[in-house]
């Protein structure tokens, strides 16, 4: 007995000696680190699948390649509205205009005439990309890694492991050449059919390059043989890109990196046979001239950016609002960006081990799981949210903002019970749109993390009409200048003059039964379902909910098979058009596949929409978006559900977070205090040591009695 | 013994051909290729051209399993299924739809996998045997009632229960290790203790009472009675004659198991951060990535396989009398 009592006590002063002899704290996660260190910590729940600008479309990815990569164009950091600066450009392109004839046109020219936009664009000398092997000449001045025999790469698993690296300046030819890059058949870019339709001569190229990969399969497609009329080289610094007639929100593609320069030795580096089957791709792999580049890529595991040393530098920006002054966000304005050294990035797919590394001060910023919402936020008796103290006792700080994003319920308009235009199917939806309480859906579902939804262009966004003058009448009213949903009453007028008196067809007398089709699925699902349930059961109407899989849902929306379904769209750029477009006509998603799930189609809807889309902003577009907006209130072919908002928290020791919904290459901006981090680190993370000699205790007292009682009975039976 | 494992390796050819049918119709019953062009190429802008290039690119344009339209042995070999499960045969897996290579991915993370799944295996395999000695050395006492009431609570709890008990007693409320993560070398023992442990705790109810079952039986064997008739003590009873024939069922057991060891855990690399193989299949299936849901179930397959045919070599090994012919 004292032999395993004294193993037991043993292994638990090795174990605390162990845990007393860790140079920093023993729950540390990042080995061989020091807390003091310059680097910000995060994390990302799902690996990214592309890191090639012309692939790249989610926004995971885009955490990754707004560093790396540099478009001309960039959302300003603290200007709102979003506001577009320049990045590698020189300035804001402008558009020119020409007719048919190739004759130049003023800038007021009416769409109609326009027959093409040129944009002319030119980027900033001196810009360097960052070190990279593809660029590592020898002194002959040939490139190195451009003709490797199949030993020579497969020495080489990591991009580090190859011993010379160089860069080059970035010239106009590497936009062109990226611009070329969206219609290779072999990248299937997620833009180029919309891009084709716009940029002159893309789909042409797509289709040689298509017939080219087609002729011989295995040979790497040669760009620079094809040429592209909508894409050109004015001079090593300038590039022109030419648009098939007026496209005004061109301009924000030019921010994202589907624009971004690929340099063309990477793509010569990367094609060598062998390189893909180690994963050094492209896509793997980016070469940008940002303020960032991958240093570590294992996205099992762990993805680590580091600053670019050839980086051109950028000044943090001057001009902000008051509040942003407030808040300290001009504290560094001119200083030299970017300001973190590195950025460790961790796979973290569970919420769990997430929110408890962020109280732990392991991850520097975090969002808030609902498991942990309550924890995290609280409600003041007016509604807005406030940390709790437990919160503020670690110098935690709280992000709120609204998505330039919105959740409707759609109605298929092609649909016999609930679709088509007529007054009667109108005053139908109407009705259901009061129905669905969605204040109140914000407050169960979403912790209040929402705003109820007037019309289909979120807060943000030119168009957006604040407070009572911007309600939608058909479902809100303004009662004591606050907006307030229609009582359930006028609801149900309007389904009786729909031609359901209490929830019953008034001609048939039998009950109005609707669809739901929904991809949710699981315990958190019903609750939300039962919900919806509810919301109809009050009209008497019966909702049935169809489940379904993604691809299933898709497939029926697709053939219009669904009546209601609840779908969402994310802003790819801030302006109008990108919302008002999903109930345009001609996109109709069964005739065309285009992004109009809800099949609506109204004339008069149209006809603004292809006014409205050339407009510049101003009063007289806003007019025309009124005029929509009242068109698509009264159809109502969405319950305009709700404008999600965002939460996040940063601890003390960040700085310079501004929510930016535009911008995916923000964190150049941020800066850590180090000291501040870890001194914090170390006094929220001391090991508690007494559980460890509890734990020995404890097992001392099981076993002994057990060795006692063995040496009884073998006493007795020896 | 050679003849035997020769036949039993050519025998699992038309296993493997079966499970991988089974595996593509299953596959493909819910997903068409133009889902899974859809998937890869996102929700916004897609156009069917696009998802055409997509097909053509990836080897999902021509038909599933019957290509009506070629002419002899191409009508079955100029298929997805085909072009798709040919290579599989001599481990060559290709990539996954995001481009990587799936060879390399499975060698990356089998360690992994392997650091957290062996040695709660191995400990686990020793406390539990060790316990269920125990229980049967005390049987019919209070120590063996209360062992085996805590082996039913034990087994009672989700495992996933104990994951989360573990992070947040041992990683946040005494910041002893770390919650999750992971690292090579030295620095990654810090990071498999939690997982190690948890592992094995969840592990000791179901275990160990298995164990006692058959420690169990054997006792009451006559071999035992004569043992202990020759005067021998009760521990050398138990650990020289009962634990050795009660290595048969255990070693069998645990050998079938042993190849699958490299599969990994699902919930346990999930929550601990393992980049092991386990949360890899889950990945593949979520975005419905049809070339590495196909390899890991190929290898899953063949390693069953494997740990089957290691098991009858184990039934040799510990028990004399069985000759493999």
């Amino acid at each position: 007995m004292v032999r395993i009592g004294a193993i037991l006590l043993g292994t638990g002063l090795l174990g605390l000696g162990l845990l007393a002899g860790c140079p920093d704290n023993s729950n540390n996660p990042y080995p061989g680190s020091k807390a003091d260190a310059n680097v910000l910590y995060s994390a990302f729940s799902e690996r990214p699948k592309h890191l090639d600008p012309a692939r790249s479309y989610s926004a995971n990815e885009a955490e990754f390649t707004g560093q790396i990569y540099e478009p001309p164009l960039q959302y300003h950091f603290l200007k709102r509205p979003y506001t577009l600066v320049p990045l590698t450009a020189e300035a804001v392109p402008r558009p020119r205009y020409f007719d048919a004839a190739g004759k130049a046109l003023p800038d007021d020219a009416p769409a109609a005439s326009i027959a093409e936009s040129a944009y002319e664009i030119r980027i900033r000398p001196g810009i360097r990309y960052q070190p990279h092997p593809a660029f590592a000449r020898d002194a002959a001045g040939r490139y190195r890694y451009h003709s490797l025999a199949a030993a020579d790469i497969a020495k080489n698993t990591r991009i580090q492991d190859f011993e010379h690296s160089g860069t080059r300046e970035l010239v106009a030819a590497d936009y062109v050449y990226q611009i070329k890059r969206l219609a290779n058949p072999r990248l299937s870019s997620p833009i180029f059919g919309l891009m084709s339709e716009h940029i002159v001569g893309l789909k042409a190229l797509g289709e040689a390059l298509e017939k080219a990969a087609k002729a011989d399969p295995d040979a790497a497609l040669k760009l620079d043989d094809f040429p592209l009329d909508g894409a050109e080289v004015v001079d090593r610094h300038t590039y022109r890109i030419r648009i098939k007639g007026k496209y005004p929100q061109f301009i924000y593609w030019l921010a994202m990196p589907f624009f971004a320069p690929v340099p063309w030795e990477a793509e010569a580096f990367y094609a060598q046979p062998g390189m893909a089957d180690r994963n050094l791709t492209l896509d793997w792999q980016p070469v940008g001239t940002g303020p960032y580049y991958l240093a570590e890529n294992d996205p099992n595991r762990r993805m680590v950016l580091k600053k670019n040393p050839h980086f051109h530098g950028e000044a943090h920006p001057a001009e902000g609002s008051e509040e942003d002054r407030r808040a300290g966000l001009l504290a560094d304005a001119g200083k030299l960006l970017p300001f973190v050294d590195e950025a460790v990035y961790s796979l973290e797919k569970e919420t769990i081990p997430y929110w408890s590394k962020f109280l732990q001060g392991y991850y520097d910023s975090s969002g808030i799981s609902s498991d942990s919402f309550d924890q995290a936020v609280q409600f003041t008796s007016g509604g807005d949210p406030q940390l709790t103290d437990s919160m503020r006792e670690q110098d935690i700080h709280l992000i709120t903002a609204v998505s330039a994003s919105i959740w409707y319920v759609g109605f298929n308009m092609l649909d016999p019970v609930v679709g088509g235009l007529g007054e009667d199917r109108q005053k139908l939806r109407q009705a259901l749109s009061i129905a669905f309480d969605y204040d109140e859906f914000i407050s169960i579902f979403l912790n209040g993390r929402g705003i109820p939804a007037q019309g289909p262009i979120p807060p943000g966004l030119f168009g957006y009409v604040e407070g009572v003058a911007g309600l939608n009448p058909y479902v809100y009213e303004a009662r004591d200048g606050q907006i307030q949903r229609r009582p359930i009453e006028t609801a149900r007028k309007l389904l009786a003059e729909a031609g359901y008196p209490n929830g019953r067809n008034a001609k048939t007398g039998e009950p109005l039964v609707l669809y739901f089709d929904t991809m949710a699925s699981g315990p958190d699902a019903k609750s939300r379902l039962d919900w919806m349930k509810k919301q109809l059961d009050k009209l008497n109407v019966q909702l049935v909910v169809r489940g379904t899989d993604y691809n299933r849902f898709q497939d029926k929306i697709r053939k219009g098979n669904a009546q209601l379904f609840e779908w969402g769209w994310n802003a790819d750029y801030p302006d109008p058009e990108n919302f008002l477009f999903l109930l345009y006509g001609p996109h109709k998603k069964v005739a065309s596949g285009g992004e109009n799930a809800a099949n609506y189609d109204s004339t008069e809807f149209n006809s603004l929409f292809e006014r409205m889309k050339d407009m510049d902003n101003g009063p007289a577009r806003q007019q025309v978006i009124d005029a929509m907006l009242e068109i698509v209130r009264r159809d109502a072919p969405w319950i305009f559900a709700y404008y999600p908002k965002s939460f996040g928290l940063r601890h003390g020791w960040v700085h310079n977070v501004k929510p930016n919904l535009m911008a995916n290459n923000t964190l150049k901006y941020r800066r850590i205090d180090p000291d501040l981090r870890a001194s914090r680190r170390a006094e929220w993370n001391r090991p508690v040591l007494w559980p460890i000699i509890l734990l020995v205790a404890a097992l001392v007292a099981v076993i002994a009695p057990a060795v006692i009682g063995w040496r009884r009975h073998e006493g007795k039976t020896a | 013994m050679l003849a035997y494992i020769l036949r039993r390796l050519l025998y699992a050819i038309p296993i493997l051909i079966g499970v991988n049918l089974l595996t593509f119709t299953l596959f493909f019953v819910v997903n068409t290729p133009d889902d899974m062009a859809r998937l890869q190429l996102g929700a916004k802008h897609v156009t069917p051209e696009a998802i055409d290039r997509w097909k053509v690119e990836h080897g999902y344009d021509k038909p599933l399993m019957l290509n009506a339209a070629a002419t002899g042995s191409a009508q079955f070999t100029d298929t997805i299924f085909f072009k798709h499960s040919a290579a599989m045969f001599v481990f060559e897996f290709g990539k996954g739809d995001d481009g990587r290579n799936i060879g390399n991915e499975i060698r990356t993370r089998m360690g992994p996998s392997l650091a957290i799944a062996l040695p709660v295996f191995v400990i686990g395999l020793l406390v539990n045997v060790s316990f269920a000695l125990l229980m049967v050395f005390f049987r019919a006492t209070y120590l063996d009632l209360w062992g085996v009431v805590l082996c039913v609570v034990l087994m009672s709890i989700s495992g996933l229960f104990y994951i989360i008990a573990g992070q947040y007693f041992i990683a946040k409320l005494w910041n002893l290790l770390p919650i999750s993560g992971f690292a090579g070398g030295i620095d990654g023992i810090r990071f498999i203790l939690l997982p190690v442990l948890v592992g094995v705790v969840a592990g000791i109810g179901s275990g160990s009472r298995w164990y006692r079952t058959i420690f169990l039986e054997e006792i009451g064997k006559d071999y035992v009675r004569t043992a202990r008739a020759k005067g021998l003590s009760e521990g050398r009873v138990l650990f020289r004659h009962v634990l050795k024939n009660g290595m048969i069922p255990i070693l069998t057991g645990a050998v079938v198991v042993l190849p699958l060891l490299f599969m990994g855990s699902l919930i346990t690399e999930s929550f601990f951060g393992i980049p092991g193989l386990g949360s890899y299949t889950i990945d593949a299936i979520q975005a419905q990535d049809f070339a590495v849901v196909r390899a890991m179930v190929f290898l899953g397959s063949f390693l069953y396989i494997v740990g089957l045919i290691l098991t009858d070599i184990s039934y040799s090994w510990v028990d004399p009398r069985v000759r493999l012919q």
